[in-house]
């Protein structure tokens, strides 16, 4: 197979709408598996409200980081509906292993999205309770997370939780890039041997940061999985339908005992990579313009619309609960307090460390001896 | 259980053994540890009597042995990983340093993966390259581990159990040339895991090692005792968190202070033990802390390890050195 290149159109996926909003009733993936939705009008008003909400949200998140109120941003811009169709396919007992960018993700599953505001703000380090919200915190270590949800998924197969509808799954996210790492591959090589419940779902956005695509990889990324021993596919990552459709499946099959699935979302980063990132040095207008044209939200608008599934209020009605929401939000940001000083020291180690209390008590001491000073 | 002799190597064994008895949560994994009982044979039998869902052999790739061991750990199960040599934790090294040792801190609080990474440390066993290093520094620099080293049978068999039970991710260095040294066990034996010891009281000089040091330590000490001179030795058991205040104590009735290590002494433990002992106990010092450690270079081949090694002979030329300041 040639190579591919960023930007070039992918034939080999799965898709069910098109970016013209035409819906395809069945599509067969490269797993050789059928794949189709049967969703009410009232889950495509849904589905639709979501990409719009969290296009929203992370508007709002860029501007607060250009006015110094976030550090950094990674946006998801361009990616909502690899997200959204990801996220929705999770089951409430599922856990998820998110990098930096699914905010999408954590949306969907619920979760305030304040949460990922403090690691970017620098109040926290990500710090929401994983077991509660079954999504893991965001890890900034590229690949890393891919090993500890293939442990995970060992865990779920140990403690006898898969093999029916009420097993559990694992649904771990990373870049293009992070496929080059030798983390993502040993977490390949482990959920294959021990035959894990997981699927891996790795959102190709066609850049690691600067890097394009043909610089991880000469063949689809999808078809790593072959050499692994599961199956690989790839899926329109534009496509809210398709995404949802393969992650639902991929997530069904491991929790029915079925192994895992590499999944290839095939999508692109419409902005930068995060906001310290220019990439106008490293892409051409042309290509952004040829994404543009495939955007994920607009064409399931495009379908609504042709289907009369939702009229002129419902459209008005979604944008003033994504403004809301994004207000919201920024109220939030701009009041989160900073941390006190001396929780420097908290959580270092389940049972406490000498050294660390004795460095508290000195650091204590210097701040007391500030005058005025009530840390 | 009675008190019984054991090798370090089988105190280790049954140790872990013990482990996997009391909590169904504790598992075994690394290369070659199931049915071979790992290269060393200290999971000897295990996997035969615990099955190859707790006694796991893993693929051979060190960073997914201790990536998947935290996911392990998040589901709420102990894993105790093994290394097989040390010179192979470095493959390791960025889940080690970068995601055991954060988790806890990160999550503040909300997630623990309470592991043990035993590492196999130490040369003098004739080796090739890669299978006699001192890798401990890189670990006991980075917060959020814990790090010890055992040098008794007492200590493998109760010091494994403590860790395992821990919920502090702590890495565990064994001894390797040591395996084969016996001594009392006492299982009944309780002590808190973070704490140095004395192993031999005396009153000229402190002498302070860890590991595979200790032996040589104690040696040097009887050798010393034959020509009136009485060492007091510890073993430091925790590298991180250090246990001093019984060492300052120490140091203050003898004045003078040699630390043993087998690992290259630049930026090594036996620096920060020096510069913590200056701290507190300097109107006390009757000469400079001295350090007896092996070369800054890479750990050489197998007929040049003595020479790298400290042995005795440089234990004591150390503790004379210290009398003549
Ligand atoms: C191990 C590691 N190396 C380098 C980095 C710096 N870095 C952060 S994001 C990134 C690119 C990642 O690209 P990709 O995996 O495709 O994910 P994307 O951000 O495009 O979603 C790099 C190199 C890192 N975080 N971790």
């Amino acid at each position: 197979m040639a190579k591919q290149a960023a930007g070039e159109p992918a034939p080999d996926f799965v898709q069910l709408l098109t970016p013209d909003g035409e819906r395809i009733e069945r599509a067969t993936g490269a797993d050789g598996v059928e794949y189709s939705v049967d969703f009410t009008d009232e889950e495509y008003r849904g589905l639709y409200r979501d990409l719009v909400v969290i296009r929203k949200l992370d508007a709002e998140a860029t501007a607060l980081q250009r006015q110094g109120e976030l550090g950094i941003w990674a946006s998801l811009l361009g990616q909502e509906a690899a997200q959204v169709g990801s996220g929705r396919a999770l089951r409430t007992q599922d856990m998820a292993f998110p990098t930096y960018r699914e905010h999408g993700v954590l949306y969907c599953r619920g979760i305030d999205p304040i949460l990922p505001l403090s690691l970017f703000r620098g109040v926290d380090q990500g710090a929401w309770d994983p077991n509660e919200v079954r999504v893991n915190m965001y890890t900034i270590v590229i690949g890393a997370q891919t090993l500890h949800a293939t442990g995970y998924a060992m865990g779920i197969t140990k403690d006898g939780k898969v093999g029916g509808d009420d097993g559990e799954a694992v649904l771990c996210y990373f870049g293009d890039g992070a496929t080059s790492q030798g983390d993502v591959n040993e977490a390949f090589i482990w959920a294959s041997v021990f035959h894990s419940p997981i699927v891996f779902f790795c959102q190709n956005n066609q850049y690691a940061i600067s890097e394009p695509i043909e610089k991880q990889t000469r063949i689809p990324l999808y078809r790593r999985a072959d050499g692994f021993g599961f199956p690989g596919l790839r899926v329109d990552g534009n496509d809210v339908l398709a995404t949802y459709a393969v992650t639902r499946t991929a997530l069904d099959n491991a929790r029915h005992g079925q192994g895992p699935t590499l999944i290839e979302a095939y999508t692109y980063r419409m902005g930068a990579h995060t906001t310290t990132d220019d990439p106008t040095r490293y892409r051409i207008a042309s290509e952004v313009e040829a994404w543009q044209a495939k955007d994920p939200i607009a064409r399931v608008r495009a379908f609504v619309e042709k289907q009369q599934i939702a009229d002129a209020a419902f459209f008005d009605e979604v944008d003033e609960q994504a403004k809301r929401e994004a207000l919201h939000l920024r109220e939030r940001v701009l009041a989160m307090p900073d941390p006190q000083p001396l929780t420097l020291f908290d959580n270092v180690y389940p049972h406490g460390s000498p050294e660390i209390d004795a460095q508290r008590e000195r650091f204590a001491e210097y701040l007391d001896s500030f005058e005025g000073s009530a840390h | 259980m009675m008190a019984e002799k054991l090798t370090i190597g089988k105190a280790l064994n049954a140790g872990l053994r013990r482990a996997l008895e009391s909590d169904p949560k504790v598992l075994i994994m690394g290369e070659d540890v199931g049915k071979l009982g790992g290269v060393f044979r200290i999971t000897d039998g295990l996997q035969k009597d615990f099955g190859d869902d707790r006694v796991m052999d893993t693929p051979l790739a060190e960073s997914g042995i201790i990536g998947t061991a935290i996911g392990l750990a998040i589901r709420g199960y102990r894993p105790v990983c093994e290394i097989q040599f040390d010179g192979f934790v470095y493959p390791a090294y960025d889940q080690i340093v970068s995601q055991v040792a954060k988790m806890y801190y990160r999550s503040q609080g909300k997630v623990k993966v309470p592991m043990v990474i035993r590492i196999p440390f130490g040369g003098g066993i004739g080796a090739v390259e890669h299978h006699s290093e001192s890798p401990e520094a890189y670990f006991a620099h980075t917060a959020g581990l814990k790090v010890v080293a055992c040098s008794s049978p007492q200590d493998a068999y109760t010091m494994i159990q403590q860790a395992i039970t821990s919920d502090d991710p702590i890495v565990f260095f064994e001894p390797k040339r040591r395996y084969h040294e016996k001594g009392e066990v006492d299982p009944d034996l309780t002590y808190p895991l973070h704490a140095s010891r004395r192993v031999r009281p005396g009153t000229d000089a402190t002498v302070l090692a860890y590991g595979p040091m200790v032996r040589t330590a104690l040696d040097a000490a009887t050798a010393a005792a034959e020509d009136g001179r009485e060492l007091e030795v510890f073993d430091l058991r925790t590298l991180s968190p250090l246990d001093l205040a019984p060492i300052y104590e120490s140091v203050r009735r003898t004045g003078r202070c040699v630390m043993v290590h087998e690992a290259p002494s630049n930026v090594g433990l036996g620096a920060e033990i020096a510069a913590r002992i200056t701290e507190e106990c300097f109107y006390s010092l009757e000469a400079p802390v001295l350090r007896v450690t092996g070369y800054d270079t890479p750990y050489p081949a197998a007929r040049l390890e003595e020479e790298f090694l400290p042995d005795l002979d440089r234990v004591l030329d150390a503790v004379d050195r210290t009398f003549r300041w």
